[in-house]
């Protein structure tokens, strides 16, 4: 892996990198934003995928395998945690417009 | 040798997770940001960990990146589908430039909506443009 040393601190990672932090303080501003709980979880979704990027990123950067290891339990755990939500909002439907006013939905 | 690719596919994913923010950031609604987060995310963070597969010599450092991109492309759909049910069902408020909802359309059918006056019609197709 030495041929490949230099590849830790080459342009196109530091792009990469920035690239993703953008990403990452877009969906950050979505999350404090809201305004739904739907709109967090997924925000939050995106959250944990881009951190799965970030973390192969960092595999890259530091020349470390052991930064998959994070990116694949982020990606098990990131799932479970997108199901867990889904079934939150599904089971605890408080922003549900009443049947009979199901006309205003509109007001997004 | 490789780093030509490596460079190439972290560069596009990086863009693709700049877009996929950027994404859930502006669109209008949470059905719409779905595929922003859904789908360009999906893209660029594949991208990116498939790029990281390129560095490594090792199999079985290639052999987790190509796992955490088959799981990616795995669980992505699903997620997005629990997610998406999820938010129609517990009323999220949909976008004013929604052209139909069908789910919406046939409840009307049942009862009487006054904001769309040709919903008596089911062939009407723009009953749900405002």
């Amino acid at each position: 892996m030495d041929s490949f040393a230099s590849f830790t601190d080459s342009t196109a990672l530091d792009i990469a990198t920035v690239l993703t932090l953008i990403g990452l303080v877009a969906a950050s501003i979505r999350l404090y934003l809201g305004p739904s709980r739907s709109d967090r979880v997924v925000s939050l979704d995106l959250i944990t995928v881009l951190l799965i990027a970030i973390s192969s990123l960092a595999a890259l950067r530091f020349d470390n395998a052991a930064f998959l290891d994070l990116g694949l339990t982020l990606a098990l755990v990131g799932f479970l945690a997108t199901v867990a939500f889904a079934r939150y909002l599904e089971s605890n439907p408080v922003d549900r417009t009443p049947p009979d006013d199901a006309n205003d939905r509109s007001d997004a | 040798m490789n780093e030509p690719v490596i460079g190439i596919l972290i560069v596009l994913g990086g863009l693709f997770s700049a877009v996929a923010g950027i994404g859930v950031l502006r669109l209008p609604d949470v059905l719409v940001r779905m595929h922003a987060s859904t789908k360009a995310g999906t893209l660029g963070v594949g991208l990116i960990v498939l790029g990281t597969a390129f560095h490594f010599d090792g199999p079985l450092a290639v052999a987790k990146a190509l796992l955490i991109v088959l799981f990616l492309l795995l669980t992505a759909p699903v997620g997005a589908h629990l997610i998406g049910r999820a938010a129609y069902r517990s009323g999220t408020p949909l976008w004013d430039g929604t052209v139909i909802d069908e789910r919406e359309r046939m409840r009307s059918g049942a009862l009487p909506d006054e904001r769309q006056p040709s919903s008596d019609d089911p062939n009407d197709q723009s009953g749900g443009i405002q």
